[in-house]
């Protein structure tokens, strides 16, 4: 076990650093609270309403399918960097797994989540 | 390269089917969704004659060792797709009852009995998690399909939340085992464990993390607070297929990682193993006796189960026994798989609209009513309390022996004691319908009716034939103690 005495002291320092930075910062900091320096975003849009607004359940959606190309893209980056090394192998590989992507893609729009009204 | 694809085949058949069941189902027009029903059910059927053929007395490992197919992978395949079929032959009038009929539901159970199956075959414990996972995801949907109910949503965010919490434990659990080890294949640990260059402290507690995890999963006590919710809010069809797969693919880990990983640290898990099986006993027919909800009392009679299941693993570091205990499980979870299939399909031909019919009450003169019915009714619980000759007696006997012979006295009469505990709530549901007036309304609908028929007579013909059937799974587990 005692390999892991690195790991145990660079998490006690790690703590230690990031406490005495924020302490610091809270003991000695000048504090001239305005208004706007209050706000949640200080050079952002202002906020209005409350936060927990009910949210269309229609963005959800939009989400759940973003990820579905989204992962595809992160998968596809590095099979393209080895793709020689790869081969035939690679590519009936990636052929299968764009297809079944495909048929989720084809199952949303034939279910309509790709139409917003 | 073929060999590997031809070894897990049967994973390959149900997913690639659940994939392009979901394609098809799209051109299939909604007054015919019994097509659905009918093209999942022969996908399970080909699987089934699929792994009848490539059923092999010798294991082969696939995929550089990830996965192995051998006999206990093909028994349970059998148990997953017979619950498959069951499961989908209580679901089909009932969604339609209930005014849920989604033909995803069909593509669900597909996609959760391919993770099933991938559960019975890992040799990696990162197969172990990616079935997990690929189980557990559709169940969460399933648990929520009755959308438009408080109750069923309510099931599906608590199986959801502890589910991923569980799957938090396996996974340090994973970490934990890889750093003490440097592998996360199961051959390649057991030779670490035994050469015994990992720390014991590391294994341990990852092999004590990994258990919390499955525990989860099997609804073993102290972990099964989400059992009696998510049973009760979950639509029946989908209760009846989890608490059978689900506890089943739990098990299939539990019996591979820990029977043949880790037999050298039998001195600190068994007690530990000893102790939750016990409790999960108690504490299940415990307080199964103040339910009143049928739903409820069966969730409580799954937990109740787990305990006997998990007897059989504190066996763990005596080789001669270990295989018997592991074929005892098997057999035990056979009987599970049809007595609890039978019950359900009861409790789902009584149920009505909106949760009632689901009372204990409402079983009364059902005997007077419905003889056949109440008669089924009657042989499934005597089977889950395990009075002869029906095939829960045989499923306890072997347990009970397994453990005998490993010389846990204690913990075989605490699994006596609890059978008669639970035989007061479960002869209360005979007595209820035999021995009270009553009008019982019951559902037509064949298929449900020749389910719960089926199973009563297989319940009680099994126990005849049970010896051939043990020696099948005493087979599956010798191969794989090898």
């Amino acid at each position: 076990m005692s390999e892991y005495l690195p790991l145990v002291v660079l998490f006690i320092l790690s703590t230690l650093v990031a406490a005495i930075a924020v302490a610091l910062g809270h003991l000695f900091g000048p504090r001239r609270p305005t208004e706007r320096k209050l706000q949640p975003y200080e050079s952002g849009m202002t906020p209005f309403g409350p936060g927990t607004r009910r949210m269309p359940v229609r963005f959800y959606l939009v989400a759940v399918l973003f990820i579905l190309f989204d992962i595809e893209v992160v998968f596809f980056i590095p099979w393209a960097v080895v793709y020689r090394k790869l081969g035939l192998f690679g590519f009936v590989e990636m052929l299968l797994f764009a297809g079944i992507l495909e048929i989720a893609f084809v199952y949303a729009w034939k279910k309509g989540a790709l139409e917003w009204e | 390269m073929w060999a590997d694809r031809l070894a897990v085949l049967p994973v390959i058949v149900i997913g690639a089917w659940a994939v392009l069941l979901t394609v098809a189902d799209l051109y299939i027009p909604e007054h015919r969704r019994r097509i659905t029903a009918i093209l999942a059910a022969l996908g399970l059927i080909v699987g089934l004659v699929v792994n009848l053929f490539i059923q092999r007395h010798n294991p082969q490992t696939a995929y550089f060792g990830l996965a192995i197919a051998d006999g206990f992978s093909s028994f349970l395949n059998v148990l997953f797709l017979l619950s498959g079929l069951l499961g989908i032959a209580v679901a089909h009038g009932y969604l339609q009852r209930q005014n849920i009929a989604r033909s995803e539901y069909y593509s669900l159970l597909l996609f959760s009995i391919s993770g099933m199956m991938l559960m019975g075959m890992a040799a990696d414990l990162i197969i172990v998690f990616i079935a997990l996972e690929l189980l557990s995801i559709p169940l969460y949907v399933m648990a929520g399909f009755h959308r438009d109910r408080l109750d069923s949503e309510e099931a599906a965010l608590k199986y959801f939340l502890l589910g991923a919490f569980a799957g938090g434990f396996v996974v340090y659990g994973i970490a934990l085992i890889y750093g003490a080890t440097g592998s996360t294949r199961i051959a390649a640990i057991l030779s670490a464990v035994q050469s015994g260059s990992a720390s014991p402290i590391l294994l341990t507690v990852g092999a004590a993390l990994i258990l919390v995890g499955l525990g989860f999963k099997v609804a073993a006590v102290p972990f099964h607070m989400w059992t009696p919710d998510v049973y009760q809010g979950a639509p029946s069809s989908v209760t009846a297929f989890m608490a059978v797969g689900a506890k089943a693919a739990g098990f299939a880990a539990l019996l591979r990682v820990f029977l043949l990983a880790f037999p050298t640290l039998s001195d600190k898990l068994v007690p530990l193993l000893w102790a939750l099986a016990a409790l999960t006993m108690i504490v299940g027919n415990i307080v199964a006796i103040v339910q009143s909800n049928i739903k409820r009392l069966l969730a409580y009679s799954s937990i109740a189960h787990a305990g006997y299941i998990l007897m059989a693993t504190v066996t763990l570091g005596q080789s001669r026994l270990m295989a018997d205990a592991a074929a005892a499980a098997l057999f035990y979870l056979l009987a599970y798989l049809l007595t609890n299939f039978g019950a359900w399909a009861v409790v789902i031909a009584l149920e009505r609209e909106e949760g009632k019919g689901l009372s204990i009450q409402d079983y009364a003169g059902l005997g007077k009513k419905y003889p056949a019915l109440a008669a089924a009714m009657s042989v499934f619980m005597l089977s889950l309390i395990g009075v002869p000759p029906t095939v829960g007696f045989l499923g306890k006997f072997y347990l009970f022996r397994a453990v005998l012979e490993g010389g846990f006295v204690g913990l075989a009469v605490i699994g006596v004691l609890t059978s008669l505990v639970s035989a007061y709530y479960y002869l209360r549901v005979v007595v209820v319908m035999y021995m009270q007036e009553g009008e019982p309304v019951v559902n037509r609908d064949a298929l449900l009716h020749w389910t719960a028929a089926l199973s009563a007579i297989a319940v009680l013909a099994l126990s005849l034939f049970a010896t051939p059937l043990f020696q099948w799974a005493t087979q599956a587990t010798l191969y794989a103690a090898q």
